[in-house]
């Protein structure tokens, strides 16, 4: 069964379109990231898929069941962007009574908060927490069930770097176990190897929906070419390839994809002048640009 | 079963909060001294002394147990809104009535065991004095369950607050005027307009149930049932009597229902 099925959503507040005609649909185990600016519409959508705020317009449906019903709710995790619980309570009790609420053993909670690194600080009050200890109680009460769909609002923000990557390890157990993730973030480099498919929101509505891969190609941007040459070769190898001199002893080319396997053999046939060549595709961050920009064109 | 567990959760924060421990010790401490002080004409009377404690009991209880009602109930939805933990909660699969009605029973129980202690600190204070011969213990069983109705009114009026302000702060004044208002304002009001009417048709008709229409009021007339203790303890008992015993106690029913009902109905309009 299709995890998620969102089709021509919109939500209107007044005068403000915050979603337009948005579809979208999500696989058991596919890890979507959600992409966008502050105000994109991110926040509205997946406060939508929980039944938190009524559409406009439009249908969605989690596990076949309407969002907000009562098997819609149990079969979802949600991370809220700043999640805040109660200071007077310990970690511990405070994922108890969560999985009381989902109906999971008490003991799926301990295991939960070991999972996440808090087994040390579990009988802590809350209010004794850092930022990144609160988040790491959100991702724990998000994993309760375990959910057959997750809903991860800005879930990296507040981690330091080794928390982002054991998060990452958590997102792909889900999914490897059949969960299905859809994740919205602002730190995208992170996100390039950890996602399946990328969603991109602008101004309310959907700009792109593809594997990165995918979306690399419809955008044809350039791919970056940093070639190194020896001290004496520098010379030889800038005027054979043109391109711009870096640090005097690189050459940094710019091509369309289509062109790049042509000028690498030119760069080959250059021979011993030429001591290395970097190959940089276009990053998820100059992808981004180019499809919120293009959207902002199109108005 | 979703209930228990909200009630469950409630009743630790209520302990953490320390409220339990304020009411207890309010309770406590106002039904020792009102006893200890009210027992001392008895003799004269030739007055069961348990009536005499509840009766001093319930004039305090009037102002006592509305404000810990309120206290307990009033940020109940407006504090988790403001704290942003209630947004979370509502994405988990239990329905608002549910997370009412739960809050409801432990915001009662960590009241009846207030109200519970005080009342038999009483009943000990009352048996050590005066010993068990012809002790009433109605008057007691009564003034319990009708400050527990009570408190349940104000519980439900806190939750109402609550749900439709959103801001605590906010709340805590609103609850405080009502209070105000409730236990000690409406009464002046009363009194003034019997003044002034002299004896005519809003004596007779309109005063007795504008009497019982405030659960502060009904519960006093409940508890104070004689013409001369009621009269001397309030001023307005011998007309407000004329309303009976059975609509006081529809009073104290129908405010903790009808209020509980209006707050639910004001929560379930919230997008958190």
């Amino acid at each position: 069964m299709t995890a998620l099925q969102i089709n021509t959503l919109s939500k209107t507040y007044g005068e403000v379109r915050a979603v337009r005609a948005v579809s979208l649909a999500l696989q058991p185990g596919e890890r979507l990231a959600l992409l966008g600016h502050n105000g994109a519409g991110k926040t509205t959508l997946i406060r939508m898929i929980l039944g938190l705020t009524t559409p406009t317009s439009g249908e969605i449906q989690v596990l076949g069941a309407a969002p907000g019903s009562a098997k819609a709710r149990a079969a979802v995790g949600y991370l809220p962007e700043s999640a805040a619980f109660n200071g007077v309570l310990s970690g511990r009790e405070q994922l108890h009574h969560f999985a009381r609420l989902k109906g999971a053993p008490v003991k799926s909670a301990d295991d939960l908060l070991d999972r996440v690194g808090l087994s040390a600080a579990a009988d802590r009050r809350i209010r004794t927490y850092s930022k990144g200890m609160r988040q790491r109680v959100g991702l724990a009460q998000a994993l309760i069930g375990p959910p057959e769909l997750i809903l991860l609002d800005e879930p990296t923000s507040g981690l330091d770097p080794i928390s982002r990557h054991e998060f990452y390890d958590i997102v792909d157990d889900l999914s490897h176990a059949g969960t299905a993730v859809l994740l919205s973030s602002h730190a995208l480099t992170e996100l390039e190897s950890r996602t399946d498919r990328i969603a991109i929101m602008s101004k309310g509505s959907l700009v792109a929906n593809d594997s990165l891969d995918a979306l690399r190609d419809a955008a044809a941007l350039s791919i970056r070419l940093n070639v190194t040459a020896t001290p004496d070769g520098a010379d030889r190898v800038s005027n054979a390839l043109g391109g711009t001199r870096i640090n005097g002893q690189s050459v940094l080319l710019e091509c369309m994809p289509e062109q790049k396997m042509p000028l690498l053999g030119q760069i080959m046939a250059l021979g011993a002048d030429v001591t290395d060549v970097a190959v940089a595709s276009a990053s998820l961050e100059e992808l981004y640009r180019h499809y919120s920009a293009s959207q902002a064109e199109g108005r | 079963m979703y209930i228990l567990t909200i009630a469950r959760m409630e009743l630790l924060l209520a302990r953490r909060n320390m409220w339990v421990a304020t009411s207890v010790l309010l309770m406590a401490l106002f039904n020792t001294v009102l006893t200890l002080a009210g027992g001392a004409p008895s003799g004269d009377l030739g007055v069961d002394p348990l009536t005499i404690a509840a009766t001093s009991i319930t004039t305090l209880s009037v102002y006592l147990i509305p404000l810990i009602g309120l206290l307990l109930s009033f940020d109940a939805i407006s504090g988790e809104a403001e704290r942003g933990t209630l947004a979370l909660s509502l994405t988990y699969p239990l329905s608002r009535g549910e997370i009412l009605l739960g809050k409801f029973f432990a915001h009662l129980l960590v009241l009846a065991f207030a109200i519970a202690v005080g009342l038999g600190l009483t009943l000990v204070l009352t048996v050590w004095k005066h010993g068990t011969d012809g002790l009433s213990y109605a008057p007691i069983g009564w003034l319990f369950i009708t400050s527990l109705a009570l408190g349940a009114a104000f519980i439900g009026i806190g939750y109402l607050v609550s749900a439709l302000v959103r801001q605590t702060g906010v709340a805590s004044g609103i609850v405080i005027v009502i209070w105000l208002a409730c236990v000690v304002l409406y009464d002046l009001g009363l009194l003034g307009a019997l003044v002034a009417d002299g004896g005519g048709t809003f004596n007779i008709s309109v005063f007795p149930w504008l009497l019982v229409a405030n659960p502060a009021d009904a519960f006093r007339l409940i508890n104070m049932p004689t013409e001369t203790v009621s009269t001397l303890a309030t001023g307005l008992g011998a007309a407000g009597a004329a309303s009976g015993l059975a609509s006081q106690i529809a009073s104290l029913v129908l405010w903790p229902v009808g209020t509980l009902l209006l707050a639910w109905a004001a929560f379930r309009r919230i997008e958190p």
